[in-house]
C-alpha cells in the first residue's frame, strides 16, 4: 500500500471507564480525537466524543417512502391499467389487497438503502483494505487515533496528555 | 441516590377529579334527556328493524339466506326503548374499556418481572395501582351483565334454543354449551357467568399476590421477593393467555353472536394493551411534572414511548389481519360485521376515525427518537391513542346493540367522562397508600444508569 503521509498519534486504554474519563479530559485540553477504537460497544461513548446524531433514520424514512409510492404505483398500474384481473369479484384498483406488498417494499427498500448509505457513508466498498490503528482492537484493548495534522500540539505534549488519562502505552502510526 | 418517595393525593387534585365527575354527570343527564326526547320509543325500534332487514338482504345476495333470517332475528328483540339501551350499551362499553386498563396494568407489572426488566424499577408502581380498578370492574361487569343482558346479549333469549318456538336459531343451538353448559339451554349461563366470575377473582388474586411480595421487599429488602414475584407473574402470565382472549370472546364477541374470528381475543388484547400504556405514559408524566419520579429521566420515557408507538403498529397489524381476511373471504355472514360498521351512518366515521387516531397519529408523531424522548408530544399522542381506542371499543359493541340508533353523543360522552374520573380517583387513592419508589427494588441502581 502506497503511503499516504498521514501521521498518526495511538493511545491504547485497557479500561471502559478509564477510556471514557480520558476522552472527556483530553478534549477539554484541546486535543482533537480522530476516532476510539473498542473491542465491544462502550455506553456513553458517543456522548463524550461529541459527535452528533445520525442522520441515518432521516434517509431509512425517505427510502422507506420511496418503497411505499413505487409499490402502490406498480400494483396500480399493472391490476389496473395494464393487465386488468378480475380477483374475488374486488374492484381492479382497491387498497385491502395492496397493503401486504406495499408494506413489503416499504421494509425492504428502507432496510437495503439503509445498508447502502450506511457502507457509503462509512467509506467501506470491496477491495479496500480497512484501516488498522492497532490491531488489538479486535480483542481487549481500547484504541484511540489522534490525528497530528489536524492538532496545534505537538506530538510529544500529546503524548503526555495521553499518558497523564490513563493510556497504557502510546504509540505512532504512519500510513 | 434514591430519595423515599410518596404520592399524596392532595385535596387540589380530588377537585380537579370532581370537576371532571360533574361535568361527566351533567353531560350523561342532558344526554338521557336528549336521547330520550329526539327518538321515539317505539317507532325508532322499527324503523331500526326495517332498516336492519334490508341492509342485510342486501348484502347477502347469494348464499347466506341463513344469516339474513338470524340477523334480522337479532333485532326483533327490541326490548327496553332506544334511549335505555343506549345507556346499558355505554355502561358496557365503558366498563369493558376501564376493565382492560385495569388489568393491563397488571399485566405490565407482570411482564417486567417475567422478562427480568430492569429500566422500569421507578414505575412500576404506576401499573401496579392500576390493577386496583380491577376489583371495581369485576363487579360493575356483573352488575351491568344481569341488569342490562336482554337488550345487551342476544343468545340470552331462551326462545332461541325451543325449536318449536319461530325464533329457533340452530347456529345460536350449536353454540349454546359455550354459555349455558351445566345449566339448561336459555336459562341461567352457568358457564359464562362461572368465567366472569373466575377471571375476576384470578386477576385480583394475582394482584394481591404480586403486590404483597412488592411491598414485603419495601420493608425487608433482598431479592428473595423479587423471585417469588417473578415466579407468581409467570403463572399470572399463562392464565391471563387464555383468560384475556375468552374475556374478549365472552364479553365483547358474543354481542354478535351469529359472527366470529379467529383474530378476535388478540385483538381486544392488543387495544387494551395499548392503552393501558399510554395510560401509564401519561400517570408517569403528570407525576414527573408535578415534582415526583425524580430518577425518571427521558431514557425511561423513550421506552415508553417505544411501547406505545410499536403497540400502536402491532394493534393495526392484528386489526388489518382480520380486516383482510374477510374482506378476502368475502362470506356473507363474516362480512356483515364490516359492512354495518363500514358503510352506515352512524358507525362509518368512527370507523375511519379509528384508523387515524390508532395509526396514522401515533405512528407519524412517535416515529422520531425526540418525540419519544419528550413529555411534550407523549402528552399529545397518548390521549389521542386512549380516545381512539375509546372509539375503537364502542365500534366493536355499540353497532351490534344499537343496530342503527346508536351514537356518540352527550350521553356517551358523560359517561366515559364518569368513569375516567372513578377509575383515576381510585388509581390514585391507590397509589397514595404504598411509597411511590420501591425501595429495595433488586434493579434500582442499573434503572438510575438505564441509558439509551
Amino acid at each position: 500500500m502506497s503511503s499516504t503521509g498521514e501521521k498518526f498519534l495511538v493511545g491504547i486504554f485497557d479500561d471502559e471507564d478509564v477510556l471514557l474519563h480520558g476522552v472527556e479530559g483530553i478534549r477539554e485540553k484541546g486535543v482533537r480525537i480522530h476516532e476510539v477504537y473498542t473491542p465491544f460497544p462502550v455506553h456513553g461513548l458517543d456522548e463524550v466524543l461529541g459527535y452528533k446524531r445520525s442522520r441515518l433514520p432521516i434517509a431509512a424514512f425517505l427510502f422507506g417512502l420511496t418503497g411505499t409510492s413505487l409499490a402502490l404505483i406498480m400494483q396500480i398500474w399493472m391490476l389496473g391499467f395494464d393487465w386488468p384481473m378480475i380477483i374475488g369479484g374486488k374492484n381492479f384498483v382497491s387498497l385491502p389487497p395492496f397493503i401486504p406488498v406495499t408494506f413489503e417494499l416499504t421494509v425492504l427498500l428502507a432496510a437495503l438503502g439503509m445498508v447502502a448509505t450506511f457502507f457509503i457513508v462509512s467509506d467501506m466498498k470491496p477491495y479496500k483494505t480497512p484501516r488498522s490503528f492497532d490491531i488489538r482492537s479486535t480483542d481487549d484493548k481500547h484504541v484511540m487515533a489522534i490525528d497530528l495534522a489536524a492538532n496545534k500540539l505537538s506530538k510529544e505534549e500529546i503524548g503526555q496528555i495521553l499518558k497523564a488519562h490513563g493510556a497504557s502505552e502510546v504509540n505512532e502510526k504512519n500510513f | 441516590m434514591i430519595a423515599d418517595e410518596q404520592y399524596i393525593f392532595k385535596p387540589e387534585s380530588k377537585r380537579k377529579i370532581s370537576i371532571v365527575l360533574g361535568v361527566g354527570i351533567l353531560l350523561f343527564v342532558l344526554g338521557i334527556i336528549m336521547a330520550k326526547s329526539s327518538g321515539g320509543h317505539h317507532e325508532g325500534g322499527h324503523a331500526a328493524t326495517e332498516i336492519s332487514k334490508t341492509l342485510v338482504a342486501s348484502t347477502d345476495q347469494e348464499g347466506g339466506h341463513e344469516a339474513t333470517a338470524h340477523e334480522a332475528g337479532a333485532s326483533e328483540h327490541h326490548g327496553s326503548a332506544p334511549w335505555v339501551k343506549r345507556i346499558y350499551t355505554s355502561l358496557w362499553h365503558n366498563n369493558i374499556f376501564f376493565a382492560g386498563i385495569g388489568i393491563i396494568g397488571l399485566f405490565f407489572v407482570a411482564i417486567q418481572y417475567a422478562a427480568q426488566a430492569g429500566w422500569s424499577a421507578p414505575i412500576k408502581r404506576i401499573p401496579l395501582a392500576m390493577g386496583q380498578w380491577i376489583p371495581f370492574a369485576g363487579i360493575l361487569m356483573l352488575l351491568i351483565w344481569f341488569v342490562a343482558k336482554g337488550d345487551l346479549f342476544h343468545w340470552t333469549h331462551h326462545d332461541l334454543y325451543d325449536p318449536a318456538s319461530a325464533d329457533y336459531d340452530k347456529i345460536l343451538d350449536q353454540k349454546s354449551v359455550y354459555f349455558f353448559w351445566l345449566g339448561s339451554k336459555g336459562g341461567f349461563p352457568t358457564f359464562y357467568i362461572l368465567r366472569m366470575v373466575a377471571f375476576f377473582s384470578l386477576w385480583y388474586w394475582f394482584y394481591t399476590l404480586i403486590k404483597k411480595q412488592m411491598l414485603a421487599e419495601d420493608l425487608n429488602g433482598g431479592t428473595q421477593y423479587w423471585y417469588s414475584a417473578r415466579k407468581l407473574s409467570a403463572y399470572f402470565l399463562v392464565i391471563f393467555a387464555v383468560s384475556s382472549s375468552v374475556s374478549a370472546w365472552d364479553w365483547v364477541m358474543s354481542i354478535d353472536p351469529h359472527w366470529f374470528s379467529t383474530m378476535f381475543g388478540w385483538y381486544v388484547f392488543a387495544s387494551w394493551w395499548v392503552t393501558g400504556l399510554a395510560v401509564i405514559t401519561l400517570i408517569v408524566i403528570n407525576l414527573k411534572s408535578a415534582g415526583y419520579l425524580k430518577m425518571v429521566t427521558a431514557n425511561h420515557l423513550h421506552d415508553l414511548g417505544k411501547f406505545v408507538f410499536a403497540f400502536s403498529v402491532f394493534w393495526t397489524y392484528i386489526w388489518f389481519s382480520q380486516f383482510l381476511l374477510i374482506y378476502y373471504a368475502n362470506i356473507p355472514e363474516e362480512t356483515v360485521y364490516f359492512i354495518e360498521r363500514m358503510k352506515h351512518a352512524p358507525y362509518s366515521w368512527i370507523f375511519y376515525t379509528n384508523l387515524i387516531l390508532n395509526f396514522v397519529l401515533p405512528f407519524l408523531l412517535l416515529m422520531t427518537r425526540d418525540a419519544k424522548r419528550h413529555a411534550s408530544m407523549l402528552k399529545v399522542v397518548c390521549p389521542i391513542v386512549i380516545a381512539g381506542h375509546w372509539f375503537d371499543f364502542y365500534n366493536m359493541i355499540t353497532p351490534g346493540v344499537m343496530q342503527y340508533n346508536g351514537g356518540v353523543g352527550l350521553l356517551e360522552i358523560g359517561l366515559a367522562l364518569i368513569f375516567a374520573a372513578v377509575f383515576v380517583w381510585v388509581v390514585l387513592s391507590a397509589l397514595s397508600k404504598v411509597p411511590l419508589v420501591a425501595k429495595n427494588h433488586p434493579m434500582m441502581e442499573e434503572s438510575l444508569n438505564h441509558h439509551i
